[in-house]
């Protein structure tokens, strides 16, 4: 019970809904759409003015998805890079092992409040199709997710666990087949069917309120990491690594060590097989500011101003363009954004998992490979926090075909 | 210059540029205008059109894959203005493919090029201030869309910052043909009248001629784009601008013989 009122007590309500971050960000759809969007905005609102939400909430959170998550002390992981202590943010370990079970408890609750029953979202690694599917079970809600062909090929149990845990699954075969797609898709259903559905987007993308309202759900990582960490070492981390696709879990893990001007805030994005365009996900390197689906950011795009196919290895990162708050936090300079290769990624997949018994999701692997670089060179005073958002179960395919373990 | 209609109801074509190639696109667009459209839209082609049901995508898909560009689009449309100097010409795009040619530099060249009037399906009144102030010093009119599930404050708002006519969509959804006009749309359009003394155009789903007599009881003008390119899609290239010519002047057909003075 003292674990639960603590919870809530960090979920302070949001004062404002600014829906820019300087520049970026804004409100770029169909007309169709735009009461729907208001509707949110305005229900979410005032479901922040009510405590009964917020208790709510974290209650789901404590009892339900399993907050607090763990700070650990990978201790193995450090001694084998010799440098700054590392601090793993277990993010895994929550109900359907990612970060993003936390935006859809609090997205579900929003629906309910809105009396809509059907819900629509889109998801690229399948993490948070699985995480809508399972809060829609919670709470008897219809439930379909949009998901391209390509990424239902390689993200094929968590296919198979959205159905059963009830959701339909649309196969997206336009395009690239990948997440870019099936956000189109889940859009296009919206504009159709937007009076009875909640599209429930699964980052800090698309218009507004969703950028802000997604970042707030996930605040409660970086909440409960400030805190862990000044408990397990008197001081503030010298960086905080996330990966970042559309950019949830690293807005949630970096939020709330903004004003924290000593802690580096570094987000790593998919470097694929290389530098060249249609090869990455590494919108910092390549992309430059642009409109896709609803807002304003920095876009891997040509120069007509078609959007760019993308690859990694990690379905989960492998989207054109990236949350705009990132993209502010990127020009003010206040977060860094680097990138980590396929093949970089796969090897701290392996050396977490042997050092340290952890098998972290592709994505969240790029945030390792981060670590392992830097570490090394740091002091053994240093702290490197890096948030795990999600764990490996569902990648076993790809990384087998990829590692080709051999009686290893 | 200005949008106007010759004729009762208007008759707005769309045509997605460079489906299946630009030469194709240009002698379709002047099979339309002498069929009797008022007004072209030329529809510049982007990779992720999430307004658009299968038919545009595919159109789209098709047109990005051979390489249009906006200024292709606005090449077409300086040809077009040259010989068919009264017809209305609507740049209609996605926002993305503009802001990477730079607002004023598509601006300017729209103007060059002789359009009237712009049109961005994901560009909504509350983030046009710009946009709506570089059109202005280029003489283009910005178009708006209004739909049905727009509150009146929205619509008195679109109203407000649209010029030349404002497209009123039919119903909740993408673009694309059906077999009825959906019920919404006379509501939408009584509603929209309260706000403003432009012409309202009305479309999505108007396909036959039999929907074009029925909304030109309250509309001023109609938009047929779905069916028009899916009829592009099932021709060849050498057929399909005496198709096009041919299903457009049938559209106008029964309503040319109903309003005709005796």
């Amino acid at each position: 019970m003292a674990e639960q009122n603590r919870i809530e007590l960090e979920m302070p309500p949001v004062a404002t809904v600014p829906g820019r971050f300087d520049a970026y960000g804004g409100r770029y759809v169909p007309e169709t759409l735009m009461a729907a969007l208001q509707e949110l905005e305005a229900a979410y609102a005032e479901a922040q003015r009510d405590p009964a939400f917020s208790s709510e909430l974290a209650h789901l959170l404590h009892h339900y998805a399993g907050r607090p998550t763990p700070l650990y002390f990978a201790s193995r992981l450090t001694e084998s890079l010799g440098g700054a202590k590392i601090y793993l943010k277990r993010e895994d370990l929550l109900h359907t092992g990612a970060h993003k079970i936390n935006n859809c408890l609090g997205q579900g609750l929003l629906a309910r409040r809105m009396a809509k029953r059907r819900i629509i979202a889109e998801t690229g690694a399948g993490q948070h199709g699985v995480a809508t599917a399972t809060v829609c079970a919670l709470f008897g809600m219809e439930c379909i997710v949009y998901m391209g062909q390509e990424d239902m090929r390689r993200q094929e149990l968590n296919v198979y666990r959205m159905r059963l845990l009830g959701a339909e699954v649309r196969s997206v075969s336009t395009g690239s087949a990948t997440l870019k797609d099936a956000i189109n898709e889940a859009m296009r259903d919206w504009v159709v069917n937007v009076r009875t559905t909640h599209y429930l987007l699964g980052s800090v993308l698309g218009a507004h309120p969703y950028p802000t309202m997604v970042r707030d759900f996930q605040r409660v990582i970086g909440v409960e990491a400030r805190r862990q960490i000044l408990e397990a070492e008197g001081r503030l981390p010298n960086a905080v690594l996330a990966c970042v696709g559309g950019g949830s879990n690293a807005i949630g893990a970096f939020y709330e060590f903004i004003p924290d001007r000593n802690v580096r805030l570094i987000g790593v994005e998919a470097g694929g097989r290389g530098p060249a365009l249609g090869e990455h996900a590494a919108r910092f390197q390549g992309g430059s500011p642009g409109v896709l689906q609803g807002t304003y950011s920095y876009v891997l795009q040509d120069d007509a101003g078609q959007i760019s196919s993308t690859h990694s290895v990690s379905a989960g990162l492998d989207y054109a363009s990236v949350g705009p708050e990132h993209a502010a936090l990127h020009d003010s300079g206040r977060a860094e954004y680097v990138s980590a290769s396929d093949e970089s990624a796969l090897q701290a997949t392996v050396r977490l998992a042997r050092t340290e018994g952890i098998l972290p999701a592709l994505e969240s692997a790029h945030a390792v490979a981060e670590a392992v670089r830097i570490a090394p060179a740091m002091d053994r005073n240093d702290i490197l926090l890096i948030n795990v958002s999600g764990r490996g179960d569902k990648d076993m395919g790809i990384l087998a075909r990829e590692l080709k373990l051999q009686g290893a | 210059m200005a949008i106007h209609f010759q004729n009762h109801p208007g008759l707005v074509v769309y045509l997605t540029i460079g489906d299946p190639d630009l030469a194709t696109s240009k002698k379709i667009a002047l099979a339309a205008i002498d069929a009797g459209a008022d007004v072209l839209e030329l529809g510049v082609p982007f990779s992720d059109p999430l307004a658009d049901g299968p038919v545009i995508q595919r159109a789209s898909e098709r047109a990005v894959h051979n390489g249009t560009r906006l200024e292709d689009v606005l090449a077409l449309a300086s040809a077009l203005r040259k010989e068919r100097p009264s017809v209305g010409l609507v740049v209609f795009s996605y926002l993305n493919p503009i802001l990477r040619l730079g607002l004023e530099s598509f601006a300017a060249a729209a103007e060059k090029s002789g359009v009237d009037a712009v049109l961005v399906t994901d560009l909504i009144a509350e983030e046009s201030e710009e946009y709506r102030a570089v059109l202005r010093k280029h003489r283009l009119q910005p178009i708006f869309l209004a739909a049905p599930t727009s509150p009146d404050h929205r619509l008195a708002r679109i109203a407000e910052v649209s010029e030349g006519f404002i497209y009123a969509i039919s119903r909740v959804g993408i673009t694309g043909a059906q077999q009825q006009v959906a019920g919404d749309a006379r509501e939408l359009v009584t509603r929209l009248r309260r706000f403003t003394k432009l012409p309202i155009a009305l479309g999505f789903g108007i396909s036959n001629a039999a929907h074009v007599a029925v909304v030109a009881e309250y509309a001023d003008a109609v938009v047929v784009g779905s069916a028009i390119v899916a009829l592009i899609e099932q021709s060849s290239a050498e057929e399909a601008p005496a198709e096009v010519g041919k299903f457009i002047a049938a559209l106008r057909a029964p309503v040319a013989s109903e309003t005709a003075v005796p």
